[in-house]
């Protein structure tokens, strides 16, 4: 890299960097809210303008976890002392959980929770795997008729999905694929292929079919070609394409709000139904969101090394 | 080691035709170079032979065989290409080993390692077999991918202009290393290449590739000193052959352009089987002299400059062409010259067929 040369540039360097800071910052002024929210008592979460200096509590997350009742009279101090610490937290808010037995009732969120992630990671895999296969086919094979079928595959993007909300409800009505797991698999698989197809063309594109003509002539099938040196070579886009596959089907709202209600229903219609119930109680909302938001974030920053394409294709000499 | 023959292989891409009813054979153990400039097939042929692309029509037979149905894997070839021929993530002993370890060969690890270890012997990159490809020069990337090729003692080896991304001193080693280990295995080479010098100094036997079609094959020797045609006189050479519109007058010739003429001897005559009509004149600038008494006055129009000679660009009248003159020469722009030529080192080709008259003229005398 050339060493900063003139006074000039210097001040232009240092403009970029403030520029740069104050973007960041305005992008991440939202997150700080929820996740300051997310530890605050729930007597700061509203005040104007908002607390930013508080002592941070973690009741908002045992709220989210478990399911509690208003009190209707205070606990007996002997009560107070053998129930344990979280439990306390509550207790302090004028609400008890509710057990069955001995066993603590769980809200539904752990398990919207899960659904989230199986149906994520589930129709992630699926689309970016199909989306590779049908890549590499129209990268290196003739294709008949292979612009109009890449059209065809694109036009499934033009529409707004929530057009086809009510069709598609009640054909998976019709199917008693309403609130399945397997239901929104497939619907997010299918948003995802397009986009992964198109994706992962472009990367198959830039690997030399040298590469894979030097393997089938030194002996392997198509297949082994496929996987020993084109794969390793595509790594970078596939891990590009599943992030982006991940955010989509991890943040989709409107599909999961029609088509699920209980047994499969992911997490982003299940976070604002809790608005409804009773008086808001914003805390627990944003410890909600604010755990929704952290696989993306760890799914992006464990991937950030693949998503810049500075990435050479090896041993190049042009 | 293996014979290779192609007969009557046409290769079209969509409309576009690459290879037109070409026909080939390659003797066992011989070094063929194919010439030609970009998009005369050369690469196809290659493919086509590979198992990498399958003809439209003909048959590719390998040690007799039709292979038709083979696939590249079957084939028993080994591939070296310009460039991305090594896998990218692999180490230089990998890379190596790559092709024992397919399922076709399964050679136990000891084998693997000892050809592998003679292959970096014979090639001098030992040195090399730990390190990444990436971290390799442009000559040790070339070496290692005609080591990938040895390992395997394949039946033919297939090369794909291997040295033209290599700079010239590089290149010009590597040819001579070439053709020697060519001749140390004994192996059937099938070289592609658009640079002449390589063809002329590596190849047993050259193929001119001109538009799909076979121009011309034979050795350097008939290859340059009887060209086929003017496509082949031209191509092959440097400086180009001096090709000359010209009139066959009974026993005189004449070049209008340059208001040239002189007598032709009978035994010129006797080569041409024909006594008169419009031809296309060739001649080597290496056998065009200064003399004094030469019948062509002209005057220094350019000069190259290479070392020991020099190539002077001459124009009598409104015709240019080329020769060859000793760097002591004096050369100085618009200076006049007289010169001349051997007769017996003249080429003629008919003006419209452009194919060698002196062909014709063997074909003829056989014919009688």
């Amino acid at each position: 890299m050339a060493a900063v040369r003139s006074r000039g540039q210097l001040v232009a360097n240092r403009a970029a960097i403030a520029a740069v800071l104050v973007i960041t910052l305005v992008f991440l002024a939202p997150i700080y809210w929820i996740g300051s929210t997310a530890f605050k008592p729930r007597a700061l979460a509203t005040t104007v303008p908002p607390t930013v200096f508080f002592a941070p509590e973690i009741t908002p997350f045992i709220k989210l976890f478990t399911k509690r009742v208003q009190l209707t009279k205070p606990v007996d101090e002997a009560t107070y002392n053998a129930a344990p610490w979280w439990e306390q937290r509550i207790l302090d808010n004028g609400e008890r959980v509710l057990r069955t037995g001995e066993n603590v009732q769980l809200s539904a969120y752990p398990s919207r929770f899960m659904n989230s992630l199986i149906i994520a990671i589930t129709s992630t895999v699926l689309a970016v795997g199909m989306g590779t296969f049908t890549a590499y086919g129209f990268s290196r094979f003739r294709v008949k008729g292979e612009q109009d079928l890449l059209f065809f595959i694109l036009s499934t993007r033009m529409l707004p999905p929530v057009v086809v909300a009510i069709p598609m409800f009640l054909m998976y009505r019709a199917v008693g694929m309403t609130d399945t797991h397997i239901g929104l698999i497939i619907l997010y698989t299918a948003f995802n292929l397009s986009f992964s197809v198109w994706l992962m063309k472009g990367f198959m594109d830039e690997i030399p079919k040298e590469y894979e003509e030097a393997a089938l002539v030194d002996g392997y099938t198509r297949m082994q070609a496929f996987f020993k040196i084109v794969l390793p070579e595509a790594a970078t886009g596939i891990a590009a394409t599943a992030v982006f596959c991940f955010i989509t089907a991890w943040n989709e709202y409107a599909f999961a709000l029609i088509m699920t209600n209980r047994r499969a229903q992911t997490a982003p219609p299940f976070i604002p139904s809790q608005l409804g119930s009773g008086v808001i109680d914003w805390t627990v909302i944003a410890a909600g969101t604010f755990l929704f938001l952290l696989p993306v974030a760890i799914f992006t920053f464990a991937l950030r090394g693949h998503l810049l394409r500075g990435v050479t294709f090896g041993a190049i000499r042009k | 080691m293996a014979h290779v023959r192609l007969r009557n292989i046409t290769k079209t891409f969509g409309s576009h035709t690459a290879l037109e009813d070409l026909d080939l054979e390659i003797a066992d153990g011989e070094f063929f170079v194919l010439l030609g400039p970009t998009g005369a097939g050369k690469t196809t042929t290659l493919r086509l032979v590979a198992g990498l692309e399958k003809p439209t029509a003909g048959t590719v037979e390998i040690g007799g065989i039709d292979v038709g149905g083979w696939s590249a894997a079957e084939r028993d070839v080994a591939l070296v290409l310009q460039q991305y021929s090594l896998y990218p993530r692999y180490t230089v002993r990998q890379n190596l080993e790559f092709p024992l370890k397919s399922n076709i060969r399964r050679l136990p690890q000891a084998e693997i390692d000892q050809r592998v270890a003679k292959a970096a012997k014979t090639l001098r990159i030992e040195h090399l077999l730990d390190r990444k490809v990436d971290r390799l020069s442009g000559g040790e990337m070339q070496r290692v991918s005609i080591g990938r090729a040895i390992v395997r003692s394949p039946r033919i080896f297939l090369m794909d202009e291997p040295l033209s991304n290599l700079d010239a001193k590089l290149r010009e080693a590597l040819r001579s290393e070439l053709k020697d280990l060519q001749m140390q295995l004994g192996a059937t080479f099938l070289f592609v290449t658009h640079d002449q010098i390589e063809a002329m100094s590596m190849g047993d036997k050259v193929g001119v590739l001109n538009n799909g079609r076979l121009a011309q094959v034979g050795t350097p020797h008939e290859i340059y000193h009887h060209p086929r045609d003017t496509y082949v006189a031209s191509f092959v050479g440097s400086p180009a052959m001096n090709l000359l519109a010209a009139d066959l007058l009974g026993d005189r010739l004449r070049i209008p352009s340059g208001a040239i003429e002189f007598p032709i001897g009978a035994a010129l005559r006797a080569r041409f089987g024909r006594t008169s009509g419009p031809l296309t004149l060739g001649i080597r600038a290496e056998d065009v002299h200064l003399d004094p008494d030469g019948m062509i006055d002209a005057r220094v129009w350019g000069v190259e400059n290479h070392g020991v000679e020099k190539i002077v660009t001459l124009k009598a009248g409104d015709c240019l062409f080329k020769a060859t003159m000793p760097a002591t020469t004096p050369t100085d722009i618009d200076a006049p010259m007289r010169l001349s030529f051997d007769q017996s080192k003249l080429h003629l080709f008919d003006a419209e067929t452009g194919l060698n008259l002196s062909q014709e003229g063997r074909e003829l005398q056989a014919a009688e």
